[in-house]
């Protein structure tokens, strides 16, 4: 099947069989490898992409029931809460292995969209999905905390 | 890695823009430059005209720092600011690339990275200091003691220029025998807690690259659909219903029959044609014991006569001191078994090279297995094997597989093809969890006497369980008169002072596949010797954090476990809690590293616990990376206490009764409300820090939890299993 993406700001034609995670179609068809296979099950949040705006898992997302809703992966974040984050995680290394990151600031771009001013527990309620085996979530929380003030400033 | 010049280039005036200055440090500590004439030897940094300096990387990066580690080394002895310098993964090399502590063997792992290569680094970065300056001084007319280097320009004398001037000249020149490094007290970068890693914001927007995101022209994806229980072996298959998957290309059983290679044009394909897929199976030689019953055989083994008198002491006296002892303290133990679920599920790619070769695209953590393997497979000699080494994401020692597992796989699938398109091979998270290579089930049965002054007299210890590294190429590493070290560390080597112990092993028949998991033995030796030390100070009435004092008053080592212990004792406020909280307290030496933990909780086990607070304290010599050393112990006690608090795999006739992430639930961020890091000032040379903050987590929580719940003893993992349950 051939279906219409608004991906990133573009239209892109992509060809795939309904029932297609959108998750396989950015990765593999679209080469836009920032967005990452975790578990495949929605349980780990490294896929995480913006559809519309709101933070969702990519793998549980078909190809079919996207529609004309925009899809923003982490190479399209240009959002002041993006640019907020992503400054804040290089001020605090809040990496390690990095492959959930993308995911990581996905949804933390989403929370201060949402909420600019979170608390501690607000942010562990809103990230809890998203997974970091190497355990980096006292940074992530504390980077979160740093995001907020770089938008205050 | 090319070389664009060579040095008969340089000697003819050949442009000096295209001048390469090499240096490196080979293995038995010769140092050399090269150019073209000598493209065989791999240097550690490589430095070119335009200014440019590249670290070449030995360890593979997967989160733990050593691409950010060991251009620091190198900036710091060539004067350079940390802007100054990138990084690329070294090639698979064990002449040039050992790991100084694995013999003839490249590769990542045991918390070495920083080790083995702080002085190979450094006398790297110095020749190359040297040199430049020797080329400086050559060509202004003066005298070398007249010149150094800072922030990359050569600077004395009154004159001052970019140390990509000096590289044509300095490349023709005999690198020095001894260059001089600097002393500890000149050091800018080493120690500097505001040195950044070189990795994050590549990872922070998307565009960091692991062998996951491998996407070669014409390539295909490659999963192996594998059989319900280990060793299993495929012997027929009915492909039709894989065939109405659009992308499938082919399915074809193994070489070995350990399952079936399933084919497509891209993964989403790959992974529908597998569940499409019917394969018969050959179960006659497959796994089928339960953990109920590996558990039960760990248990009646620490009750018969141990395989193994690990300290090779007389059982005497140990009896004889507990048979007089004022009081005895005994618990039994058990540790299931884990799986590592890095992030970044398994996969690796291979492709054909031009001139007959093979190359692999791959997370790669022990280069030369796969090397090695791969050559074997494809029939060809070792110089036609190159390894492309990419980001990982996360190991915690599931991608250190000594018989290349992974890559064996891939290239079992790969040479079954006609080999003119790449085959990328990926597992799922389902293969992650249930394909085996766990952390292996132990127990261990503890008898401690202590006197009518509270002074441990003696100290019977009994361990049972899987041997990781017999029948590994690493036995004669770690095995030695049978008993292989890595089931027994922590434990027959504890820092503390224990008169009268004497430690059993019995080897249990293994199950299942095993591997090592980050901190390896200590997983569960610590576990045991922190919970016992509490249960020990309890029942002398003693506090916990005095008593282990008590018994760490001797020599260095003891001093350094003692210096950690007070350190985390003062900065978590121990005996201090807050209303409503209980604290526990663990200190470990692990990878040549010390740390202690003190871990504070609100609730109990009975109503919900909470993890309020971890405050740790490390000594694990010179910090090179500060801001690292405290991330690894945020990780470190995150990976341990995640773990036990609700992790194990299990198996039910054979089968692996988990399958993804719901079922092996992964720490979450609500779990540990905050962790405190502190690191102890020293000029000892640099130890571990990937694994040591590991294993005093567990038994400093498992401490907490007994406070708080009316010492309750949670002597089996995972601690929901036991009678504990968490807010």
């Amino acid at each position: 099947m051939q279906y219409e993406l608004q991906l990133n700001g573009k239209t892109h034609s992509v060809e795939a069989e309904p029932g297609t995670p959108l998750l396989w179609v950015i990765r593999d068809e679209l080469k836009l490898t920032g967005t990452k296979f975790g578990c495949g099950v929605a349980s780990c949040g490294s896929c995480t992409i913006h559809l519309d705006g709101e933070p969702v898992r990519s793998c549980q997302t078909f190809i079919e029931d996207v529609g004309g809703s925009e899809v923003t992966t982490i190479e399209g974040l240009e959002s002041r809460e993006a640019k907020a984050v992503q400054q804040a995680w290089v001020e605090l290394d809040v990496v390690q292995c990095g492959y959930c990151q993308s995911g990581q600031v996905m949804s933390a771009v989403g929370l201060l969209k949402e909420n600019p001013r979170p608390s501690a527990a607000e942010i562990d309620d809103y990230m809890w999905g998203n997974a970091c085996r190497c355990a980096t979530y006292q940074r992530i929380r504390a980077g979160i905390q740093r995001a907020s003030e770089i938008m205050e400033a | 890695m090319t070389v664009h010049t060579s040095r008969r280039g340089f000697l003819k005036g050949a442009a000096a823009a295209t001048a390469v200055l090499m240096v490196g440090v080979r293995p038995g500590g010769v140092l050399a430059s090269a150019t073209a004439e000598s493209k065989m030897f791999n240097p550690f940094v490589k430095i070119g005209s335009d200014g440019t300096v590249t670290a070449i990387v030995k360890h593979f990066e997967k989160g733990q720092g050593p691409a950010t580690g060991l251009p620091t080394l190198i900036a710091e002895e060539l004067g350079l600011r940390m802007d100054q310098i990138d990084y690329e993964f070294a090639p698979s090399n064990p002449q040039h690339y050992a790991n100084l502590l694995f013999g003839q063997f490249q590769g990542t792992g045991g918390s070495t990275a920083m080790a083995n290569s702080f002085m190979q680094y450094r006398q790297a970065g110095a020749a190359a200091r040297e040199m430049l300056i020797s080329a400086a001084a050559g060509e202004w007319g003066v005298d070398v003691a007249e010149l150094a280097i800072e922030e990359g320009m050569v600077v004395g004398a009154g004159k001052s220029a970019p140390i990509g001037e000096f590289v044509a000249a300095a490349a023709a020149m005999e690198p020095p025998a001894e260059p001089t490094l600097k002393h500890p007290a000149e050091f800018r970068l080493i120690g500097d807690p505001d040195v950044r890693r070189l990795d994050t914001a590549i990872k922070s927007n998307g565009t960091a690259k692991f062998a996951m995101d491998v996407h070669l022209p014409n390539q295909m994806v490659a999963v192996i659909k594998r059989p319900p229980r280990k060793d299993g072996l495929a012997v027929g298959m009915d492909d039709s219903g894989a065939r109405e998957v659009k992308g499938f290309i082919n399915a074809a059983i193994l070489p070995n029959k350990a399952g079936v290679a399933v084919y497509a044009e891209n993964t989403w394909a790959a992974l529908q044609a597998r569940e499409a897929l019917q394969v018969e199976w050959d179960m006659s030689q497959a796994e089928s014991r339960s953990s109920d019953e590996i558990k039960a055989e760990i248990l009646a083994a620490l009750d018969a006569e141990p395989e193994f008198n690990v300290l090779k002491n007389d059982h005497g006296p140990v009896q004889t001191a507990l048979d007089g002892a004022a009081m005895v303290v005994e618990e039994t133990f058990y540790f299931p078994l884990l799986a590592h679920a890095p992030m970044e599920p398994l996969n690796c790619t291979i492709e054909a090279t031009a001139d007959g070769g093979i190359l692999l695209h791959d997370g790669c953590q022990f280069p030369t297995g796969p090397h090695m393997a791969l050559a074997q497979i494809f029939q060809l000699p070792m110089e036609k094997i190159q390894i492309n080494t990419m980001l990982a994401g996360g190991s915690f020692g599931r991608r250190a597989t000594p018989d290349a597992d992974y890559q064996v796989e891939a290239a079992l699938a790969f040479v079954m093809t006609d080999r003119s398109r790449p085959v990328k091979l990926v597992w799922s998270r389902e293969d992650d969890i249930t394909g085996g290579r766990y952390r292996p089930a132990f127990g261990h049965k503890v008898r401690i006497g202590l006197d009518a002054g509270g002074n441990i007299v003696g100290w019977d210890h009994r361990i049972a369980g899987q041997s990781i590294m017999k029948g590994t190429p690493f036995e004669a590493f770690s095995v030695h008169d049978g008993v292989d070290h890595s089931s027994v560390e922590g434990v027959s080597d504890t820092p503390y002072r224990i008169p009268g112990q004497f430690v059993g092993l019995t080897d249990t028949q293994k199950a299942t596949s095993l591997l090592w998991w980050r901190s390896v033995g200590h997983t569960h030796t610590a576990y045991v010797m922190e919970v016992m030390m509490d249960l020990a100070a309890k029942a002398a009435g003693r506090d916990p954090v005095a008593f282990r004092l008590a018994h760490l008053d001797g020599d260095k080592d003891q001093a350094r476990m003692a210096g950690v212990l007070k350190l985390a004792a003062e900065k978590g406020n121990w005996g201090r809690p807050p209303e409503g909280r209980a604290q526990g307290v663990a200190v470990h030496k692990s990878f040549g590293s010390y740390v202690a933990e003190v871990v504070e909780i609100s609730g109990n086990a009975e109503d919900g616990i909470r993890i309020e607070k971890v405050t740790c304290a490390v000594d694990c010599g010179i910090a090179v990376n500060p801001d690292i050393v405290k991330a690894q112990m945020e990780g470190g006690i995150g990976y341990g206490i995640g773990h036990v608090m609700r992790d194990q795999i299990t198996l039910t006739g054979g089968e692996v009764d988990q399958f993804n992430f719901p079922d092996y639930e992964p720490l979450r961020i609500s779990d540990i409300a905050a962790i405190d890091v502190h690191i102890v000032a020293s000029q000892e040379m640099p130890t571990g820090v990937g694994e040591p903050g590991t294993p005093p987590a567990a038994p400093a929580l498992a401490n907490a939890i007994a406070t708080a719940s009316n010492d309750l003893r949670v002597s089996s993992l995972p601690m929901t299993e036991n009678g504990v349950s968490f807010a």
